[in-house]
């Protein structure tokens, strides 16, 4: 098994981190990980985007430019990112703030209203943890208990009280995403 | 099994520096490899083995700190990237002259001149056929992935002290800002300096009693006895590339291509290679380790068995290719594909470049 993924949203919409989450998360699996981020000027206030590859053997090149699953949150990434998803793959959205919905018939494409749900548990804080749950639900290739795991390992010791509250949003995006 | 954990190869870099016993870290600053000294200075190591952190004034007074705690038998390192790099050069020929051990790390991003912070692989020259002044050679190790950016610090000092001569750890911007999963090697204890004095005979650390006076020095006005000393110097030179060339070879069992990369285009041009295959081409990867020593005698074998091309994959306008060619005197052919000033080349592009250029071309 070998997931390709691309991550891309706005910065400080937690697009870095929550790759971080999934590639700790396979760790705890003991499968083989790669994390590479957009580091340029452009992370600086614009576009943040993050390729992270799980997979049960040797990675080869950490970057990428036709993914398995894309998960776009922002219009702009959008445009970048719809025609890199490799045909059959999966594109997962949060239709907040896209004008131009995706079009593609050759991939599946899902929905999940992450900021909006965010916003209704009280925190907006959690919305990429809302998205990572979508995604867990559409590909299981990270087991829940392990993503708890790789959190508990990742944060520092005063944030762990906040690791359910973490799950409940996990637990949201896995019970509100929808095949377009 | 050591401690598995989630790094960037900037800071697998810098706690492997702590773990590898290193007594001082002498640094500046710069993009894409600014995460080693912040590591660092997080770490606090002087809590954790005694390990000295300071932030130099400039990268020309890191590597002249280098100068100074090598001299004294002191395992000593600095990090910085290209245009630092540059400013280190003149430090890097005295500390080769003078036979001083340190490592040096090489973070590359897109040139010339202040470039851009992306990644690149154009100091290839820089990094093995000089850089600075005069006849010296550099130990130079190309880690691939943040696994090797932590094993290669322990390796380089090993190396370093045995031949009594600088080494350089040469990544780049892709391989600094990844995390990949690291397995962390246990602590090795900074040596007492009672074990410096005893281990290390030729370093500055103290008169001893009734001995002779130590000089540590790349001046020497004499021209006949500066020659012998590059005798010396080329001789040792000789040594390491009979014992110290490391390479990987992948896939090249059946290959009737070969791709010669390092560093992260080795591992893109992985990815090409399992496509390619997917199409029924043949090809195989040769991933030189040491880019100096350069692995000569893989490349002259693989030449003698009859393969029909070599791609020189580098992003740069094509410098380790010379070195590719030096030893396949045009018995094949060797062409060369990458992007550069920042670019990085799609495992795509490099599977097409491989189809025009040496396949069909």
């Amino acid at each position: 098994m070998t997931e390709e993924i691309i991550i891309a949203g706005f910065g400080g919409q937690g697009v870095l981190s929550m790759g971080k989450i999934l590639a700790y998360s396979g760790i705890m699996q003991d499968q083989e990980v790669s994390w590479l981020p957009s580091y340029g000027p452009e992370m600086r206030g614009g576009t943040a985007n993050v390729t992270v590859i799980v997979s049960d053997e040797r990675i080869s090149s950490p970057t990428l430019t036709a993914f398995d699953t894309a998960i776009i949150l922002n219009q702009q990434s959008m445009d970048k990112f719809e025609h890199s998803v490799k045909p059959g793959g999966v594109l997962l959205y949060d239709p907040n703030g896209i004008i131009h919905h995706p079009k593609r018939k050759d991939i599946t494409i899902y929905e999940v209203k992450a900021a909006k749900l965010a916003a209704e548990m009280g925190n907006t804080k959690i919305f990429n943890m809302v998205v990572l749950g979508a995604y867990m639900k559409i590909k299981p290739i990270v087991k829940l208990e392990n993503v708890i795991k790789g959190l508990k390992k990742s944060l520092p010791e005063r944030y762990h009280k906040l690791i359910p509250l973490n799950e409940d949003a996990i637990t949201m995006g896995m019970n509100n995403v929808t095949k377009i | 099994m050591g401690e598995l954990k989630l790094m960037k190869g900037n800071e697998a870099l810098a706690e492997a520096a702590i773990r590898a016993g290193v007594d001082g870290y002498f640094g500046y600053p710069i993009t894409p490899q600014s995460e080693v000294i912040e590591y660092l200075m997080a770490e606090k190591p002087y809590e954790r083995t005694g390990m000295v952190v300071l932030q130099a004034e400039s990268e020309v007074a890191s590597i002249n700190m280098l100068y100074g705690g090598g001299g004294t038998g002191k395992k000593v390192m600095t990090s910085s990237s290209s245009p630092g790099i540059s400013l280190m050069q003149e430090g890097l020929s005295y500390l080769a002259g003078a036979e001083i051990p340190c490592v040096v790390a090489n973070v590359v991003r897109g040139g010339p001149g202040l470039g851009d912070i992306q990644p690149a692989q154009s100091d290839y020259f820089q990094s093995v056929k000089g850089g600075g002044h005069g006849d010296y050679r550099l130990i130079v190790l190309a880690p691939a992935s943040v696994q090797e950016m932590s094993d290669f610090v322990p390796l380089a000092f090993d190396l370093a002290f045995k031949y009594r001569t600088p080494a350089l750890i040469i990544s780049d911007g892709l391989i600094g800002q990844m995390m990949e999963k690291v397995e962390l090697f246990d602590q090795i204890p900074r040596l007492t300096d009672e074990e410096v004095i005893k281990r290390h005979p030729w370093a500055t650390n103290g008169k001893p009693v009734g001995g002779e006076r130590r000089i540590l020095t790349s001046l020497d006005l004499d021209p006949h006895r500066l020659e012998s000393h590059n005798w010396h110097l080329q001789a040792k030179y000789k040594t390491i590339e009979e014992n110290e060339v490391r390479f990987e070879m992948l896939h090249c069992e059946d290959a009737e291509y070969v791709i010669v990369a390092y560093g992260s285009s080795a591992r893109i041009a992985q990815k090409s290679i399992q496509l390619a295959r997917e199409k029924g081409i043949k090809v195989g990867l040769l991933r030189p380790i040491t880019l100096w020593p350069f692995p000569k005698k893989p490349i002259d074998e693989l030449t003698k068995s009859g393969i029909k091309g070599f791609l020189s994959v580098e992003m740069s306008a094509g410098q380790m290719i010379e070195d590719v060619k030096l030893v396949v005197e045009g018995r094949t052919k060797v062409e060369h594909f990458g992007r550069y000033g920042g670019v990085i080349h799609s495992p795509e592009q490099v599977l097409e470049a491989l189809e025009q250029k040496i396949i069909g071309g």
